[in-house]
């Protein structure tokens, strides 16, 4: 008996999660403002991977300041595209280099709040009860916060650092996931292959990560998507209040911070640093809007 | 309905209480650290003891909550370290600039979000209807402090029409409102736009709007008359909402123009280690966002008379 259950296992079972995953990704090119999304997002990972080659220059070399864009650097012939900054940091680099940053903490902040998110709220629509009503609670109390009044508490006194952006981050953004996570468990908890699962002797944590996530995954995703694009402005926001990782290394935010004294005078010190932001933003969005036509469409 | 009344309010006073004792925890949990904040990086150990022994900071942790607690309730939220005057006298004055500049923001953002929104869910689909959505899309792609900083460099420094700052040095000038308003408005808008169009959408597809269209009343007064009225219901909440989206749009965009505003305040007071400043503007700034999140439960109760009779 366990021995044919275990041969017919392979064939019956769907396929795997990746392969799913890789699926789900080539659906986008039914979507023309996916793609273009898709496009943009790649072009800043790819310029993120490749900084070393593509950069012109090293980004926190001081060279030659107060370079209008389009200057030759009259040491190495080389051009500033798009100019340098008040310390002569040429601004193209830095600009790439930038996207580096974002494109490593952004992930990893949202990664790490939708670990946090997806266990409570799991547990929450899943076990009910005082779990539920405790961590409803709880989630209500750090919601009810504007975001940036308490990045701006937490971070202006436990220091400016990587680790304390993520955490602060995931403080606050684990809570809407959460919900977002017990509403669809909510729903989910009363299916059939649920109550199999049950009937089954499965272990509660076999049945909340194995039968009820994955298919809670359509949501999800265009909310990664979504929150991904709202923690790259939250990294640069933070970085042009003065809040942001600590310099040299280069930051959008903080850069425009950093320049705006100038942005009269050197509107490409400011100007640049933002259209950066802004289109990984929007390449995110279009993503997310992409992926959730075709999620309703399905 | 009272007992409605009763549990939100009790809701607030609760969520109040929690936050009180977070930030207390956060700003207070270690007397030396304010004493140091509050005396300065240059005092002493024996002027950091006196002054500990001298305000009640060598009391217990509880006891100390519930003195800070009373106090603030009753709007003493101590001396600011920086100005050398009572918190409140700083914070009244900012609070009434910040609520010219939301308010500036919710009359221009509230109308123009409504009505993309109602355009774009009337016909779900059209070309009207994707033009709206990608450009509500890209506008909320840009952070405040990018779009405030485009909005500077084309009135300001390409077309020369308005200033860069809004720090109202010689009294108010409207001028000076039109950009950090702008900027709030750019950000904020699409987020109510997509909720009004989504709202609208799933309204426009109920059988009383087919009936409607079908006994052949015209379109504009299906639109006027039937849709809109239960179309708004939801957007009524995610625009009373926004107000807590609000107070952290305004600490960038105040930022920015040099408004003298709670949110440069807030900004101020924290990179300086004001820790009384700090907490008042927390616990405010709380205030405010569950206050309105409760009028905005009370009125989309009012509104809505499937919940308001059930």
């Amino acid at each position: 008996m366990a021995a044919s259950t275990e041969a017919l296992a392979p064939s019956t079972r769907r396929p795997s999660g990746a392969l799913r995953v890789v699926r789900a990704i080539g659906l986008i090119r039914e979507s023309p403002v996916g793609m273009i999304g898709v496009a943009i997002v790649i072009a800043w990972i790819l310029a993120a991977i490749f900084a070393p080659l593509l950069a012109p220059f090293d980004p926190n070399a001081t060279i030659l300041p107060f370079q209008r864009p389009g200057a030759v650097d009259p040491a190495t012939g080389k051009t500033f595209w798009l100019g340098t900054d008040k310390i002569g940091r040429d601004m193209l680099s830095r600009i790439i280099y930038g996207g580096r940053r974002v494109l490593i903490y952004g992930p990893i902040a949202t990664a790490c709040a939708y670990a946090v998110g997806i266990v409570t709220g799991l547990a929450a629509g899943y076990f009910r009860g005082w779990w539920d009503s405790i961590l409803s609670r709880a989630s209500d109390v750090i919601l009810s916060f504007p975001v940036f009044v308490l990045y701006v508490i937490v971070i202006s006194t436990f220091g400016r650092s990587g680790l304390n952006i993520v955490l602060a981050i995931v403080f606050a953004s684990a809570p809407g996931i959460m919900r977002i996570v017990r509403g669809l468990t909510l729903d989910l908890r009363n299916r059939d292959y649920v109550a199999a699962a049950q009937t089954r002797g499965e272990h509660p944590l076999y049945i909340m990560f194995v039968e009820i996530l994955p298919n809670a995954r359509g949501p999800l995703i265009v909310d990664a998507c979504l929150r991904l694009g709202y923690v790259t402005i939250t990294i640069g926001t933070l970085g042009f209040l003065g809040l942001g990782l600590p310099p040299p290394d280069p930051d959008w935010g903080g850069m425009v911070n950093e320049m705006r004294a100038l942005a009269i005078a050197f509107p490409h010190m400011v100007v640049y640093p933002c259209l950066a932001i802004s289109s990984l933003v929007l390449g995110l969005n279009l993503l997310a809007d992409g992926l959730r036509e075709i999620s309703i469409r399905d | 309905m009272l007992i409605f009344l009763a549990k939100r309010l009790g809701y607030l006073l609760f969520t109040m209480l929690v936050v009180s004792i977070l930030v207390f925890l956060v700003m207070e949990l270690d007397p030396g650290s304010v004493a140091q904040k509050v005396l300065g990086p240059y005092s002493n150990d024996e002027q950091r003891r006196l002054w500990m022994e001298a305000n009640g900071y060598l009391e217990p942790l509880p006891i100390r909550y519930v003195e800070w607690l009373m106090s603030a309730m009753t709007g003493d939220f101590g001396m600011s370290t920086r100005f050398k005057v009572p918190v409140t006298e700083i914070l009244l004055p900012r609070l009434a600039n910040t609520a010219i500049l939301g308010l500036g923001v919710l009359l221009v953002m509230v109308p123009l979000a409504l009505v993309l929104g109602v355009l774009a869910g009337m016909k779900e689909g059209s070309t009207q209807d994707r033009t709206i959505s990608v450009f509500s899309i890209a506008t909320t792609s840009i952070p405040e402090f990018a779009s405030g900083v485009f909005l500077v460099g084309i009135f300001v420094l390409w077309l020369k029409w308005l200033p860069g700052v809004s720090n109202m040095v010689g009294g108010f000038d409207i001028k000076q409102m039109i950009l950090p308003v702008g900027a709030l408005v750019m950000y904020g808008f699409g987020y109510i736009t997509r909720m009004t169009r989504a709202s609208m959408a799933e309204v426009m597809q109920t059988h009383y709007i087919r009936t409607a269209i079908l006994k052949g009343v015209p379109r504009r007064q299906v639109i006027m008359r039937h849709a809109l009225r239960n179309a708004l219901i939801a957007p009524f909440t995610v625009i009373m909402l926004q107000i807590n989206w609000l107070l952290s749009g305004v600490i960038v965009i105040e930022y920015l123009f040099a408004y003298k505003g709670f949110g440069s305040l807030l900004l101020e007071a924290a990179l300086n280690q004001d820790i009384y400043v700090i907490e008042a503007c927390a616990m405010v700034a709380v205030l405010v966002a569950v206050g309105t999140q409760t009028l905005a439960d009370i009125g989309y109760m009012y509104l809505n008379p499937r919940i308001r009779f059930s």
